[in-house]
């Protein structure tokens, strides 16, 4: 046992946490010396010191607070479509690279979040991506900080002419002329209606996108449905600008569409798209609007709306469809609003479709890629990722065995088509919306039926 | 540095362009206007120079569909002040034009004027040489890079294009005119949220143009008057050879050789 003078110098040391070693005590108890070295289990210590300001930065914007909840327990890579994609990515991994120096407003992690939803389902700590990513987008491209060019033209698209795609918005009612059925345009002809159906710009201005608008016409026409459209007077939904980081522009698309809303009378909104249903629903209410503020429409997207008319669609259905299909749950109809059952309930409709499930499905599908602006970073995505997510889907749909690929998202059509080509499933997989089948399975009218 | 930009709506492409019943001017009906290319880098790269060398950027634009939202954009972008010229919608050409700018830029201190090389709607490149003959300055067309400093006081180094691949640097002395063909980098993007919490602060400064005398102002008018207008006639289509044989068989059918 050392002397107790070599104690007096030890205990004369500074505290143990400025020089980095455990300081020895003396320490009599009850006439027994039980004096050694404390455990540095007891000793506030310091493993590596953060520079945390980058990731400051991010969670002192409003809405990115959450990035900073982040324990790490990394449920959410697997549940990253992006990660599944070899995108390297995932809340996670972005919190870590945060705390140990990137710059998110350098870094490709700010563009590749589709918004899917998926991680926040898994998240124990409620980091919330849908919310943070938007926002800390927003910043940066207010500051104008390295928001890829492809988005950039998109927006200017949308600011300029009220599309993503740049189209003359009078073109907007071309697809009607071959639809075979009488669409009523709400601005030559603004009597009330029962449903104002709100087209959306894929079902309007793609190639493929407007066979499903044209098969909509015909679906509605022989139900007996009461609808119009807004024709030229419609424009984006703004969802997906409002997700890529332009609440600005949403706000301007949103409040002209609520505009044309309140010219006319009818009862309910329908929609062609997860994104025109998520705007339309949970965020045009918090747009100020006008002198009476956001306002509320009862809204449906096309599959619900048409699947409450399951009874009367059924016997219309009178050609088979033999055919092994398997759907695809958009992200913001499925996971971001609870609806599941209604493009399930059209298709087991189908007389003679055989349906198979994919292994992701309802609140665990798979992300197409397209949502939170990915629909417009198709190039820069490619830079940063293995595959293409939608590439990633189709594989899985062929796995199972599919023959068609059903879907209920204006988006997806035209990104599975071109996954299919590009994972050489060409001929393999038919990609259809759901309400193609539909319209294929009624007796053809008009002359737009092939 | 006083930079001025001079910017105009043309015709937006995106629509099919129809023409009127004179025959002489396209149909107004469905015609959607849209901010100059030219104009656009011509304001980029003003924004630039201010960014770089300092000063002050103003742009002066004819009034004109939506040129308030133009305006909005490029005080969103960084420009300092807006002026909108107004009762001169009727100007014949570049020479009427030219003289409804000449007009407001004696009234504005001015160093550099800065204008898009051509326009979709006249592709004659003369806006910038005739503001520049009526103001009594120095001229330079198809600029791709401004810079100031290095010849010193007074004075702007620019790049000049050329067919075939040739560039050359000019230095020039203020105040002058440059017809810009592309900035440095593509026009920046305007967010809507800073555009429209712009349309709610800033203000327009609106001037009253000479309108339809100006041409008059200029020397007689514009010169010229359009005779007719039409769409361009479809072609028969073109022939694809094969090969060299084929090519020598037309060529001699011709006459060439």
């Amino acid at each position: 046992m050392p002397e107790r003078s070599t104690y007096k110098t030890t205990t004369a040391r500074r505290a143990p946490r400025d020089e980095g070693f455990v300081q020895d005590e003396q320490v009599i108890l009850e006439g027994v010396d039980i004096s050694g070295q404390w455990n540095k289990m007891y000793e506030p210590r310091e493993i590596v010191d953060y520079d945390l300001t980058h990731l400051e930065e991010l969670t002192a914007i409003p809405g990115a607070e959450s990035m900073g909840w982040c324990y790490q327990c990394a449920q959410c890579i697997p549940a990253c479509p992006v990660d599944t994609a070899g995108g390297d990515y995932g809340p996670r991994k972005i919190f870590r690279r945060l705390q140990t120096g990137m710059d998110l407003f350098d870094h490709q992690d700010m563009w590749l979040c589709t918004s899917c939803q998926n991680c926040v389902r898994v998240c124990p700590k409620e980091v919330d991506m849908v919310e943070i990513m938007p926002a800390a987008r927003a910043q940066a491209v207010l500051d104008g900080r390295n928001v890829p060019g492809e988005l950039l033209e998109m927006f200017q698209n949308v600011a300029e002419y009220g599309n993503p795609m740049g189209e003359s918005a009078r073109r907007r009612t071309r697809w009607t002329r071959k639809a075979g059925v009488d669409i009523r345009l709400l601005p030559k002809n603004p009597g009330p209606v029962d449903v104002l159906w709100f087209v959306g710009d894929y079902y309007a201005f793609h190639n493929r996108g407007v066979d499903a608008a044209q098969a909509m016409a015909r679906v509605f026409s022989r139900l007996g449905v009461d609808f119009g459209i807004l024709g030229v007077d419609e424009r984006t939904d703004g969802d997906s600008q409002r997700l890529a980081g332009e609440p600005g522009l949403f706000e301007e698309v949103a409040e002209h569409n609520l505009e044309q809303f309140g010219k006319y009378e009818f009862g309910k909104i329908v929609v062609s798209g997860p994104h025109a249903y998520n705007a339309i629903k949970n965020e045009y209410p918090r747009v100020s609007h006008g002198k009476t503020g956001g306002d509320t429409y009862p809204v449906e997207h096309y599959t619900q709306f048409l699947a409450q008319q399951v009874d009367a669609l059924a016997p219309l259905l009178s050609g088979s469809f033999a055919r092994k299909v398997t759907f695809h749950d958009p992200c913001y109809l499925g996971r971001h609003n609870g609806e599941y059952d209604a493009p399930r309930r059209l298709l087991e409709a189908v007389p003679g479709i055989e349906f198979v499930e994919m292994y992701r499905c309802k609140a665990q599908g798979y992300c197409c890629g397209g949502g939170g602006g990915g629909m417009w970073l198709d190039g820069f995505a490619a830079e940063h990722q293995m595959e293409r997510l939608s590439e990633n889907r189709v594989k899985e749909a062929v796995e199972v065995g599919a023959e068609v690929l059903a879907v209920c998202c204006p988006y997806e059509v035209s990104r599975f088509e071109d996954a299919v080509k590009s994972t050489d499933n060409d001929g393999k997989l038919e990609v259809l919306d759901i309400i193609e089948i539909l319209d294929a399975c009624m007796e053809p009218i008009g002359e737009g039926v092939a | 540095m006083k930079i001025v930009v001079l910017m105009k709506r043309v015709p937006d492409l995106v629509e099919d362009l129809e023409v009127d019943g004179s025959g002489k001017a396209l149909a107004t009906e469905h015609l959607k206007l849209t901010v100059n290319e030219f104009d656009d880098h011509a304001l980029e790269e003003g924004l630039l120079l201010k960014e770089t060398s300092g000063g002050e950027l103003t742009v002066v634009a004819l009034d004109a569909a939506d040129v308030d939202k133009m305006l909005f954009t490029a005080l969103a972008k960084g420009a300092d002040r807006v002026l909108k010229i107004t009762g001169a919608a009727n100007v014949e050409g570049n020479t009427g034009l030219a003289a409804v700018f000449e007009e407001v830029l004696s009234a504005q201190e001015h160093d550099l004027i800065l204008t898009g090389v051509q326009a979709a709607d006249d592709r004659d490149g003369q806006l910038g040489p005739i503001v520049a003959a009526l103001l009594d300055v120095p001229c330079v067309e198809v600029v791709t890079q401004v810079e100031v400093g290095e010849p010193g006081e007074g004075m702007v180094t620019v790049h000049k294009e050329y067919s075939g691949g040739v560039v050359a640097e000019l230095e020039i002395s203020l105040p002058a005119v440059l017809g810009i063909q592309a900035a440095r980098q593509s026009p920046r993007y305007a967010p809507v949220s800073k555009v429209r919490q712009i349309q709610q602060s800033a203000t327009i400064e609106t001037l009253a143009g000479a309108g339809e005398s100006s041409g008059a102002a200029a020397g007689g008018g514009s010169g010229f008057s359009v005779v007719e207008m039409t769409a361009p006639e479809t072609g028969a289509g073109a022939q694809m050879l094969a090969g060299v044989d084929e090519l020598m068989a037309v060529l001699e059918a011709k006459g060439v050789v």
